[in-house]
């Protein structure tokens, strides 16, 4: 059986009222394996421009390999990436100075000045626009003369922003953005990127393990699992497609168990994933026998933890 | 306009959203032709997705209580459009029901209950 079918829902539909069908971004069929046995399969989705993706996933899913292959990083075995129509590898210099990144990690050399980084940068992109880099700097509350090294992790990040926000990059695409910033230096992230996207000319492609900042300004999640597309879409269709249902050990009968996506087993009941749509119907049957199964929304959290637990193995590590 | 989106209630954003606008526009806060918050302030200002705003405010579209004009905005459709004055008229249907089961209550009979109902009419 497989329960991590893949569940895709295109966002067509949701976007009517937007920009148009401009993509930022397109991956189709994009495939890569490694000698380890790791494989990201035949992945495929769309960013439309004017709106934010969130890239979610557990660990070791593939969030950085497919990263690494949109940014020409990594060779891909199969599969196109188009960024503004244009081919990734045909296109390479074209596609290149169009995508900006941020990484988890500062990618400046720690003994520059902000100041030096931002010289250097003129000779890297043909599109630099050093005016476009001071009014940043002053908007970031950065300082020319300050050593990159001497930054806060807030404050590196703000400069491999306003790098990519210098050379008019019109993808952007950041890896773990908010990992290691406080409340404040988040939300100043998220609004800063709601503008960016503001003129429906660009996208932001961003993945991360903080799913409040996906609750707050996702439009769309492309969640990954095991190298292989589990639902790319609208944040709410995806939140909207799933219900947790919750009851004690003697609840969980097999039909439910052939229902769940996923459940978590204690000894005192358990937690399963199941489909919303299937979710009245079980609420319903278990008025008529003995307990009261609890049916609530899922969040994203609950999402990625309960796909990743397989209805059908009984006994997990958890356990 | 007042929109207070609550993130523990349970009720989907977008329900929320279509609830308070619907009822301000039933109030008379927001008036006919009046222009709704554009999508990306209304999203940047709650940090919420602007998808969850465009599903609110299609929604209301099709319920006939706004109206998308592309590239200018949406904005609150004439009083006179069919949904609003049946959703008005439900509005009133609604109050009618409380003060009939309080005439019940206090025993007033229908004809006195219908003679209250035109002198308020009248005062209006």
């Amino acid at each position: 059986m497989n329960v991590m079918a893949p569940f895709v829902a295109t966002s067509s539909n949701a976007t009517t009222n937007g920009p148009g069908n401009l993509m930022a971004l397109s991956v189709t069929g994009l495939t890569k394996r490694y000698k380890s046995g790791f494989m990201l399969d035949d992945i495929t989705f769309d960013l439309p421009a004017g709106y934010i993706m969130g890239l979610i996933g557990p660990n070791g899913a593939g969030k950085s390999t497919l990263i690494r292959l949109i940014l020409n990083m990594t060779r891909r075995d199969a599969g196109s990436i188009d960024v503004f129509g244009l081919d990734a590898i045909a296109d390479e210099e074209t596609v290149k100075g169009r995508i900006g990144v941020v990484f988890d990690a500062n990618c400046f050399i720690d003994a520059w000045t902000v100041g030096k980084t931002g010289r250097a940068m003129r000779d890297m992109y043909s599109a630099w626009d050093a005016a476009r880099f001071d009014d940043c700097l002053r908007r970031f509350g950065l300082d020319r003369s300050t050593r990159v090294g001497a930054l806060s992790r807030g404050m590196q990040m703000r400069l491999m922003l306003a790098v990519a926000l210098s050379h008019h990059a019109r993808l952007l695409i950041l890896d773990e953005p908010t990992a290691g910033l406080d409340v404040l230096a988040r939300d100043d992230l998220m609004d800063l990127l709601r503008d960016y996207v503001a003129d429906c000319e660009a996208g932001v492609l961003f993945s991360t393990h903080i799913t409040a900042d996906l609750e707050r300004s996702a439009d769309l999640i492309t969640y990954i699992t095991g190298g292989r597309l589990y639902y790319t879409g609208p944040k709410d269709e995806f939140e909207d497609s799933f219900r947790i249902v919750r009851g004690g050990p003697d609840d969980l009968t097999d039909g439910l168990v052939a229902l769940a996506l996923g459940i978590r087993r204690y000894d005192t009941g358990f937690d399963a994933l199941v489909r919303a749509e299937r979710a009245g119907a079980l609420a319903a049957a278990s008025r008529t026998g003995g307990h009261v199964l609890v049916v609530e929304p899922a969040g994203i959290d609950d999402i990625v933890r309960l796909t990743n637990m397989p209805a059908d193995i009984e006994e997990g590590w958890q356990s | 306009m007042r929109l207070v989106i609550s993130s523990v209630s349970g009720e989907p954003m977008y329900e929320q959203i279509k609830q308070q606008i619907r009822s301000a526009v039933l109030s008379g806060e927001l008036k006919p032709g009046e222009a709704l918050p554009s999508l990306r302030k209304l999203a940047r200002e709650l940090r919420i997705s602007v998808l969850t705003v465009t599903r609110a405010y299609n929604e209301l579209a099709d319920e006939g209580v706004v109206q998308n004009i592309q590239g200018k905005g949406t904005f609150v459709m004439d009083k006179g459009s069919e949904s609003m004055k049946r959703q008005l008229a439900d509005r009133a249907r609604a109050a009618l029901a409380d003060a009939a089961a309080a005439a019940k209550a206090a025993d007033i009979p229908l004809i006195d209950l219908m003679g209250m109902l035109e002198e308020t009419y009248q005062q209006e």
